[in-house]
Order: structure tokens, then C-alpha cells, then sequence
């Protein structure tokens, strides 16, 4: 497929209009959302949900209370969805997939040296066969912020294909999320770049962040990030998915993400096929959102299981 | 260049006190202070259950650190705030007067408060002492029971005494290590507000005190039922708000306080049984090897 597209030259400057773009984000945040469609849009975003933990403490009883966490968001609430997938370190992935046995929730891993991504090549490779064999349905890998900012965009072109290569059928077959650290890369030009080279490279999603680096996912670098997939539907007529992961805690900052995710790339990017959130207490605050919904009454975090 | 007799009149713009902030309600809406003589005072926020939510947000996260404080440290914070409000005398009673106390009503009442806070101020370190116990058990158990902060407290404060009332509802809330929101007096808001800047400049952190000022009817139902509130104090005598209070509290067992026949101005006024009314009393069980060598009886 890759060979037979035009691939651009990543070498041009790439011109994003920050000042604009502020601007459009955070208009986003300013829709007023009548109950019935808040509701809705809660219950959509819980099921956008990478429940996620990356931490170096991370054991397989931490994990497994996880999925059960992912198969019982709050009990005391019926018909709720479950979150999209469950998101851990290669280590992990047997664990996980084994405690979500076939709830349909998805396993994610990461890989690739993750967070840094300062690792040779066949070690990248060989961290994420071992996840895709493990059982991962979706990797979550890092490009290599290094090389992107020397201004090396074959290597980082190269290196994903080589990771994409490496989720393929042959080793078990996983959806590439290619993780940009937008944070490390600062201007909304070099965001922009890293995501079309990205999506040329074979990405089936693009994601912000680790969540290790301060700033994580922010509206308007998600915003220049639908917008090139947007671009690049309109070239190639491929559809990419879009992760903004970090920092997104709050159920009401999930519904901005929403209103801007149905305002740029419209309804048929509107579920967890093609978007998610990468967050680890935001499911919390949403639960505590639907239950005041349902109750009319403010909720605690105490009634409500751990992060 | 020629000065004029009369300068314009710089007014001051009362806003609401939320997690040491002092933003506007976020309702855009607001309602006017007058005096009895129908004089205009102020434009004065008229909060809404979500400045309630904010507040309580802000005062849940506050609680962690405040009430790990040394009970010392507390105390001193405590009288920095007496301190302050010692320095800022004239402008409460400018306000008190306003609201159409006399000068003799306002300097007494803020003299008292300062006086309150002073009498909390000592308490803060030594009310545990008076109230825990160690408790004779059968077993090999060295048993003690200790009071402890029980978290975030919802108050609204009297409609009389503005300053006093709410000095005294603020203070031994705070001394026993809880964190609170405190609806000010509908029809006498201002002093609640410069008190929010006193307590600003007190080395209190923010949101261990939060003040909202508006309407007692359309805040008090989500003061007594907010799940993240762990009791709630009504000074007036209403029954039927008292009732609802009650039923609304009741979801999460918040601790219910109700001070309408308390007389501010009197000794009566403080206790520390008024900062045991939001204690928890947590008892320990801690085993000992052999009770009887010590020659001691528990």
C-alpha cells in the first residue's frame, strides 16, 4: 500500500497557526451540553477508556484488580459499558489478558523501550514481538524524540514501519498506536510533522503522550492532531484513531475532547474503534458524574474503588 | 494639577473566598446588599450549587494537609488570624456600622471576635487531651480513644451576629483540623468577605476555609446532601429546614449541628464542646506482652 502512495516530503516546513488553533480549542470548551446528550456523552467516554497503569511497582495483583476494576466499573450502577481496553507494560500482558478472559475488553501494551524510546532498533522490535505474542491486542509504542528533533525523519519513518512490521500477522496481529510525547516536541509544527509521518508510516493511531512528561495531552495539540488525520482521510481515504492520553482527569474535560473529536472528524470517528482516552482516574470522575445524574446528588470519591 | 473636593468613591468589589482564590460566582449572578434604610452596600455574589461543588472540591483537598498539622501549629495559625483581625478593627466596624450596628454594637463585636479566636487558638493543641481516654480492657490491650478531624464540614452561618456568628462557627471547625464552607449571612454578607481576606493573610492554606455568600434556600439542600461533606451545621430555628437537613444528612451519616439557640455574644458562645461537635473518636487497640509486671491496672 505504502509504495504505491505518494509519500510527502517531511523535510518541507510544516506551518501551524498556534494563535488560531488556542483559539478553535478553546471554543470547544464552551458548547453548552443539555442533560440527556451529557449522559450519553459520559457513557461513550467511559467506553473510550484505556484504564491504564505504567508504573515501575506495577505487579500482577496490581494488574489483575485492574481488569477486575475494568469488568466492574461500579456495580451500584447497572447497564454501564466497560472501558475500551486495559493498558500495561509487556511484562504484564499475559496477566491482564488472562484476567479479562473474553470480556471483549482489549489489551494494550506498551512498547518500545517506553517512555523514552533510547533503545537500538532490534531491542524495540524484539519488546514488542514479545507483547504482540503475549496476547496484545494494540501497541502502544514511542517514536524517538532524539532522532525526530535532529531532524533524522527517516529513521523515525523507518522505525515505525519496522514496529508496524513487527504487530503484524505473523507474530499474533495488534493495532500500532505511535505514541508522539507532544510535550518533548513543543511546537504544533513539529506535532503536525510527527503525525503525518506517523500515519505515512503505518500508524493506526496516533497518541500524545506517555503520560510521563509534563504537559500530556492538551486540546489544541489534540486539535492539530485530528486535524492531520482529517488531512490525511482526505488523501489516502484511510481512517486513523486518535488517543490523547495524560492529564485528561476530569468527565468534564472528556466531553470537550468529544465535542472537538465530532466537530473535526465527525460521528464515524465517535467510538472506541477510532478513539480513545488514555487516562487512569478519569473513569472515576465519570462514574461519580453518572451517579449524580442518576441521584441528583454531588458524589464522594470514597464510594467509589481506587484508581 | 488642582485636586477637587469631591474624589470618586473607589468601591470595593465583594467577591467569594473558594480554595484561598477569590474568583466571582460562577452563576454571573449577583444580588444587592442593603442597609435597613435602604441604602445600597454592595453587589454581592449570589452563589450557586456549582461555587458550593468548587468550594467543596477545593476544601476536601485541603484537609489532607491541614489536618496533618501539628495541633501546635494550628493554634498558631489560629492567632496569626486574631492578629489580623486586631490590625483590620476599623474596617470591620466600618462595615458592621454600615449594616446598621452602633458604634458601641460593632467595636464589641469585633472585639469579641477577636477574643474567640484567641480562645481557639489555645484549644487547638490541648481539647484531644481533655476528651480522649484510656480505657480499662479485660484483655492484654493497652486501649485508648482519641478524637479526630471529621473531614469537611458545611455550614451556614446565623443571620444575626454577621461577624460574630460566623467567627465563632469558623473557629472551632478549623482548630479541631476540619476544613469547611460557610455560607455568610444573606442580608449581611460584607464582614464575611474582608474576613475572607483576613484569613487569606493568616498563613491559613487555602480552601481550609471557603466562604460563599447568597441564598439560604437554594444552597441548603446541597449543603445536607453533597456526599463529600462529613456533617453540617444550621443556626436557625426553621423546623422544616431542620427536618430536610436531617433527611438529606442522613445518606452518608453526616454529623448534624444545629446552633439556633445559642446566644453568640454570651460565654455560651464558646466551648470546646463546640469543636468536639465535628470529632470522630477513633479507639486503638495495641496489644502489650505482660499488663501485670507493670504493676499497672489497664
Amino acid at each position: 500500500m505504502i509504495a504505491t502512495r505518494m509519500i510527502p516530503d517531511f523535510s518541507a516546513p510544516v506551518h501551524i497557526d498556534q494563535v488560531g488553533v488556542e483559539e478553535r480549542a478553546s471554543r470547544f470548551t464552551k458548547r453548552s451540553i443539555k442533560n440527556e446528550s451529557k449522559l450519553n456523552g459520559l457513557m461513550l467516554a467511559l467506553n473510550m477508556i484505556d484504564l491504564t497503569t505504567l508504573e515501575g511497582k506495577d505487579t500482577d495483583g496490581k494488574v489483575k484488580q485492574l481488569c477486575y476494576k475494568a469488568q466492574h466499573l461500579h456495580d451500584a450502577y447497572p447497564g454501564l459499558p466497560t472501558v475500551a481496553a486495559i493498558c500495561v507494560y509487556p511484562s504484564m500482558v499475559k496477566t491482564a489478558k488472562a484476567a479479562l478472559g473474553n470480556s471483549g475488553i482489549k489489551v494494550a501494551s506498551v512498547a518500545t523501550a517506553f517512555p523514552s524510546g533510547q533503545a537500538p532498533r532490534d531491542v524495540k522490535i524484539r519488546d514488542t514481538k514479545y507483547a504482540v505474542q503475549n496476547g496484545a491486542d494494540e501497541i502502544d509504542m514511542v517514536i524517538s524524540r532524539g532522532k525526530f528533533l535532529q531532524g533524522e525523519y527517516n529513521f523515525v519513518f523507518d522505525e515505525i514501519a519496522a514496529i508496524k512490521e513487527a504487530c503484524g500477522p505473523a507474530n499474533g496481529g495488534a493495532r500500532l498506536k505511535v505514541i508522539l510525547e507532544t510535550g518533548e516536541l513543543v511546537t504544533y509544527d513539529k506535532v503536525r510533522k510527527a503525525s503525518d509521518i506517523a500515519m505515512y508510516a503505518g500508524a493506526d493511531f496516533i497518541k500524545t503522550s506517555t503520560g510521563k512528561i509534563s504537559p500530556a495531552a492538551t486540546m489544541p495539540v489534540t486539535l492539530v492532531m485530528l486535524e492531520a488525520i482529517r488531512d490525511f482521510y482526505y488523501k489516502t481515504g484511510k481512517k486513523i484513531a486518535m488517543k490523547p492520553a495524560g492529564g485528561i482527569s476530569k468527565a468534564k474535560a472528556a466531553l470537550h475532547y468529544l465535542v472537538m473529536l465530532n466537530e473535526v472528524l465527525g460521528e464515524e470517528w465517535m467510538n472506541n474503534e477510532w478513539f480513545r482516552f488514555g487516562a487512569s482516574s478519569l473513569a472515576n470522575d465519570i462514574l461519580m458524574q453518572l451517579m449524580k445524574q442518576r441521584t441528583g446528588v454531588y458524589q464522594a470519591a470514597n464510594y467509589f474503588s481506587i484508581d | 494639577m488642582a485636586t477637587t473636593d469631591k474624589r470618586l468613591e473607589i468601591l470595593k468589589t465583594y467577591k467569594i473566598y473558594i480554595g484561598g482564590q477569590f474568583p466571582r460566582t460562577e452563576s454571573g449572578r449577583y444580588y444587592i446588599a442593603s442597609s435597613n434604610k435602604g441604602l445600597k452596600l454592595a453587589n454581592v455574589c449570589l452563589c450557586s450549587r456549582k461555587d458550593f461543588r468548587d468550594a467543596v472540591v477545593a476544601a476536601r483537598g485541603a484537609f489532607g494537609g491541614w489536618s496533618g498539622r501539628a495541633a501546635f501549629n494550628r493554634g498558631q495559625i489560629l492567632y496569626r488570624i486574631a492578629e489580623m483581625l486586631e490590625g483590620r478593627k476599623a474596617q470591620f466596624i466600618d462595615e458592621l456600622m454600615k449594616q446598621d450596628a452602633s458604634r458601641a454594637q460593632a467595636e464589641n463585636e469585633v472585639s469579641l471576635c477577636i477574643d474567640r479566636l484567641i480562645y481557639y487558638s489555645g484549644w487547638c493543641d490541648k481539647f484531644q487531651q481533655l476528651f480522649s481516654t484510656v480505657n480499662p480492657v479485660a484483655s492484654s490491650h493497652f486501649n485508648f480513644s482519641v478524637p479526630e478531624p471529621t473531614g469537611v464540614v458545611a455550614a451556614i452561618a446565623p443571620q444575626a451576629d454577621s461577624l460574630l456568628g460566623l467567627v465563632s462557627l469558623i473557629a472551632p471547625i478549623i482548630a479541631g483540623g476540619n476544613t469547611c464552607i460557610v455560607l455568610a449571612a444573606h442580608s449581611k454578607p460584607l464582614c464575611a468577605v474582608t474576613f475572607a481576606e483576613v484569613l487569606n493573610s493568616s498563613d491559613l492554606p487555602g480552601g481550609v476555609v471557603n466562604i460563599l455568600t447568597g441564598k439560604v434556600s437554594e444552597l441548603i439542600p446541597f449543603f445536607a446532601d453533597h456526599m463529600d461533606v462529613n456533617a453540617v451545621v444550621y443556626c436557625e430555628a426553621d423546623s422544616s429546614n431542620q427536618k430536610m437537613i436531617r433527611e438529606k444528612a442522613a445518606m452518608n451519616l453526616k454529623r448534624v449541628s444545629f446552633y439556633d439557640k445559642v446566644k453568640w455574644a454570651h460565654e455560651e458562645g464558646q466551648s470546646p464542646y463546640f469543636i468536639m461537635d465535628f470529632q470522630e473518636i477513633k479507639t486503638t487497640w495495641h496489644p502489650i506482652e505482660n499488663i501485670g509486671g507493670a504493676k499497672a491496672g489497664y
